[in-house]
């Protein structure tokens, strides 16, 4: 259950912690990634300046690197929401550009208003920015009424710290948490003046590098990207950086190769260009085969252990414009356990870390400080599974009182949640929707997904919430789950129902609702459906026809209940994207040069070019985007991602996939026994839960541990 | 019983402010934002709304189009405890971000701050035309007694009359070196007091009115800047609308008078503050 609202980009943007994809340019602290402005212009005069430069760098270091803002602000008056442009960030870092050996720009491929409260993206900003010979700066993807005005006055893509050309730094990193931005990579690549092949880049050029969640299978970029990044960034992004102050400190020996080669050494790092691919004739991979033997048969992901080392962010980016937080986040844990079978995230992230209550509540007090916001979020997968999350929220509660200080909780779940806890969250702050997520309607396929949320808990937590004073509670439910018939999602409606007559009698109320929103499936890489066929959009669409029949069959009930959905289109394409091998580049080129952009956004997504490119680029090499979204495949079929190891033991997750077709959950290793995922032993982690036990414990009224004494904060003491 | 309960205010403080630089492009919530977490941080012991969702008691007074820079933006926060004006000042000013700026404190006096302001005199700098070709076109829309510019809002588009609003137009040189060499180099400064109306006539609808009455090519609106609000004075001046908050301050109450309410309550906090 989820005490916030929030659309599914909004969780993705929440949640997508962690690894940031980087690429850097303009190798060995040159600077001319000409501006692209002129870029067909003044080609060959640009030749002959980067040769020109890549003569005078050895001995004149960095040329200077200006601001476009004067470029670009005259165009601004003629965009919509200028201010998502102009940065001025509360907490935003300028440094001067000489200052740096190495320099960094970190890119979040959407909108600036989704980008901005990205944890991952904040946390390796500050963590690149406290080493003093380093700069980070950031960028965000521009709406196409910019790149327009930008492509004719010759504008480049450009950081929002500085306004300074992104073509001119080191690295770029690229954090993707939904695969539907990769179109926008590639318009930032060409505003940058960046070759979108990785292959046609030079010494002149950013090293561009992934991360993020979509990076465990960032095949189907691999043809634009230097590297890809697996896992936590927050320690590999400073080993990256190493790497390359150490190859400048050398006079950049070996030119960008070597700087690549240096890279795929590192741990984590995944280097697409070191291996190669090769098919059968049925279109299915061959196999995988290292070319380079820097780069390690099999890349691992990196884990950061010991949250409480990583306080991060620690100055939280306050932007001026509107974003789609407005508060300030703390990662309470990093890691699931639940085991729920789609989930990805739950997957790579593992094993459990949770931050102790200590570090959350100086994390709290100091974010609050050096932010201002008024909401206070307490981010993970499962926040209410945070082993002391009463201690925590009444801590915040008590501590917050009467300073207009708001808590949520964005992701919790039914079974885990009680109405104390809602009622310490909604304490100081609003009262928004209670949100919980049973995703499946049936009690049979909610064993196929690993969700085991009992119905009988959902209704007598709804019941207790309509009791306590909500009038509101919102459902998440996915669609198109492995096995899933029609009847599966009429249960949907069933549910519904019930909960109105219970929230009904609970309130002696008719004034209630209850909205269930409604998401697609998506197979995805390291999971237990990664061999799942994918269900067809008019499958599904279909059974959404149906069950809006079904809600609305008692006409006194079905007013009470709302429902939200997308058509199963976008997902299909997601699903392409998710699973795709290398030979999916080029449908995603074809789709960007045909004017794909902002792919995540149901006003810009447009499925028709998709299906056409698929064509265009997949039919000579014997396959289609049903071949690679609808088909299942076999345990012994070779997956795109197989060299990348999240972890996850593959025997492990085959069982698993077989224990779901035939219906058996699996239990949560935070209560319950290791059941042998594999994680632990090959990462060489172990899970971390409270209680916490640095410092001196005061036992509070509630029997619980508290958090830090701090004097209490209200108005006129909030410093 | 009803959610954060505030304590009351006990004084109103108003504020002179300038937004400037890069965040001439933000909008007025965006504004409105930065000031509510600035004053967070800041710590002012505000007043707030009650309610499941509690906000600080700002009230704002015709805050200047998304775009446009000004020196003189007018807001009204009110407090829970009695604060100097000019601490209120500092501190909010220093918490703000930079290109928002706090010029000037004042505890409030009698009377309403809104019915202080009529007009905005604006400082216009227009790429694409020449001082004389702006001059030429000024003279021409003073002589016109009406004239219509569209607008497209959120409404669908607006027709207003320009002209009617405008109390005075002069033109001066640009002293900008410009390095663009192309159409936009050339370069004019337009000064206008522009009356306040519903829906309120902006630069670029003066701007429009010049291009419609005298034909001129397409221009370009680089900057605008909205350097003074007030009442209209009988020579078509305005007067500075916390004047009266000023002179209130210093001739009606005690030396510490920014220690006293406006309530008329009496319950005023002066320990210390022996002048």
């Amino acid at each position: 259950m989820i005490v916030t609202e929030g659309s599914p980009r909004e969780l993705i943007a929440r949640y997508s912690t962690i690894l940031v994809a980087l690429v850097f340019t303009a190798l060995c602290g040159m600077a001319f990634s000409a501006p692209l402005v002129a870029f067909a212009a003044a080609q060959e005069a640009a030749v002959q300046e980067k040769e020109g430069a890549a003569f005078a760098a050895v001995t004149l270091g960095t040329m200077a690197v200006t601001s476009v803002f004067e470029q670009l602000e005259l165009l601004l008056p003629r965009v919509s929401k200028p201010v998502q442009y102009v940065g001025g960030e509360l907490n935003a870092t300028v440094k001067d550009w000489d200052s740096a050996t190495v320099r960094w720009v970190l890119m979040y491929p959407d909108a600036y208003e989704v980008g901005l409260p990205n944890q991952g993206i904040m946390i390796l900003y500050e963590v690149l920015n406290e080493q003093p010979d380093v700069l980070a700066e950031r960028t965000y993807a521009v709406w196409p009424d910019l790149e327009m005005l930008m492509r004719e006055h010759g504008v480049p893509q450009f950081t929002v710290d500085s306004h300074r050309p992104v073509g001119a730094f080191d690295l770029l990193g690229v954090s993707f948490a939904t695969e539907l931005g990769y179109t926008n990579l590639l318009t930032a690549l060409d505003l940058a003046g960046i070759p979108l092949p990785a292959n046609a880049r030079t010494d002149d050029h950013p090293v561009v590098i992934a991360g993020g969640h979509a990076a465990f299978n960032p095949e189907p970029i691999a043809d634009f990207i230097d590297a890809a990044v697996l896992g936590d960034g927050e320690e590999v992004v400073l080993e990256i950086t190493g790497a390359v102050r150490d190859w400048k400190a050398h006079g950049c020996p070996g030119g960008r190769q070597e700087l690549l080669g240096a890279l795929a050494e590192i741990d984590g790092v995944y280097l697409p260009g070191c291996y190669d691919v090769s098919y059968l004739p049925d279109g299915r991979i061959a196999e995988v085969v290292r070319n380079n033997e820097r780069a390690p048969q099999r890349v691992a992901k990196r884990t950061t252990m010991d949250l409480d080392e990583w306080p991060y962010p620690k100055q939280p980016l306050v932007p001026i414009a509107e974003s789609v937080h407005e508060r300030m986040s703390v990662e309470i844990f990093r890691g699931c356990t639940r085991g729920c079978r789609f989930c990805q995230a739950g997957m790579i992230t593992r094993p459990v870390r949770e931050r102790s209550a200590q570090g959350i509540g100086e994390m709290v007090e100091r974010g609050l400080a050096a932010s201002g916001f008024s909401e206070v979020g307490l981010l993970s997968l499962s926040s209410a599974d945070h082993s002391e999350i009463r201690e925590i929220t009444k801590g915040l509660a008590d501590r917050y009182e009467g300073s207009g200080t708001g808590l949520s909780l964005p992701s919790t779940r039914v079974d885990a949640f009680n109405i104390d806890l809602a009622n310490e969250i909604s304490r100081n702050g609003r009262r928004s929707g209670l949100t919980f997520a049973p995703e499946g309607g049936s009690e049979r396929i909610r064993r196929v997904i690993n969700k085991m949320v009992s119905e009988e808990d959902l209704i007598r937590t709804v019941s207790t919430a309509f009791g306590a004073g909500w009038r509101q509670v919102i459902l998440f439910f996915m669609y198109g789950a492995p096995t899933e018939t029609d009847d599966d999602v009429l249960q949907i409606a069933r549910m519904a129902h019930r909960v109105i007559r219970a929230g009904r009698e609970a309130s002696g109320s008719k004034d209630i609702r209850c909205t269930i929103s409604i998401g697609a499936f998506v197979p995805k890489p390291h999971t237990p459906f990664q061999w799942a066929a994918q269900e067809h959009p008019d499958v599904v669409d279909q059974r959404l026809r149906k069950l809006r029949v079904e809600i609305n069959s008692d006409r006194r009930i079905g007013r009470n209940v709302g429902m939200r959905y997308h058509d199963g289109k976008p997902s299909l394409i997601e699903g392409l994207l998710s699973r795709g091998d290398r030979r999916v580049g080029r449908v995603i080129e074809r789709v960007w040069r045909d004017g794909g952009r902002f792919d995540g956004w149901s006003e810009y997504f447009r499925y028709d070019r998709w299906v056409a490119a698929c064509a265009a680029e997949l039919t000579r090499e014997g396959v289609s985007l049903e071949w690679f979204t609808t088909r299942e495949r076999g345990r012994e079929e070779v997956l795109p991602w197989d060299h990348l190891d999240s972890g996850l033991d593959r025997d492990w997750l085959w069982d698993d996939w077989q224990d779901a077709l035939a219906g058996r959950e699996q239990d949560d290793c935070r209560w319950t026994p290791c059941f042998d995922c594999g994680v632990c032993p090959s990462m060489g982690t172990d899970i971390q839960v409270g209680p916490s036990h640095s410092g001196p414990i005061n036992s509070g009224p509630s029997g619980g541990q508290q958090l830090l004494p701090l004097s209490p904060v209200g108005p006129g003491n909030v410093r | 019983m009803s959610p954060n309960p505030s304590a009351a205010p006990v004084c109103k403080v108003r504020l002179r402010y300038a937004k400037r630089g890069k965040l001439r492009f933000t909008s007025h919530r965006d504004v409105a934002r930065a000031f509510e977490r600035a004053l967070r941080r800041a710590g002012l012991p505000m007043a707030y709304s009650q309610g499941y969702s509690p906000h600080p008691k700002i009230s704002w007074v015709g805050a200047a189009t998304t775009g446009a820079a000004s020196e003189a933006e007018y807001a009204e926060i009110q407090l829970v405890e009695h604060v100097d004006p000019r601490v209120v000042r500092a501190e909010l000013d220093a918490a703000l971000p930079d290109g928002l700026a706090v010029l000037e404190g004042v505890l409030a006096g009698p009377g309403g701050l809104a019915e202080r302001i009529e007009a905005s005199a604006w400082r216009i700098e227009v790429r694409g035309l020449d001082d004389e070709q702006l001059r030429q076109a000024a003279h021409m829309l003073l002589a016109t007694p009406k004239l219509l510019v569209e607008r497209v809002t959120k409404d669908g588009r607006r027709s207003l009359d320009a002209r009617a609003a405008i109390i005075s137009l002069e033109v001066e040189n640009c002293q900008t070196v410009l390095p663009a060499p192309d159409q936009f180099s050339r370069c004019g400064i337009l000064m206008a007091v522009v009356r306040q109306g519903s829906p309120a006539v902006r630069p670029d609808d003066v701007l429009s009115a010049l291009g419609a009455v005298a034909g001129l090519p397409s221009s370009v609106l680089v900057k605008a800047i909205r350097t003074a609000q007030g009442r209209l004075d009988d020579d078509g001046g305005l007067v500075d609308p916390l004047a009266a908050d000023r002179a209130f301050a210093r001739t009606a109450l005690a030396p510490d008078a920014w220690a006293q309410s406006d309530d008329g309550s009496g319950q005023h906090d002066v320990a210390g503050h022996t002048g």
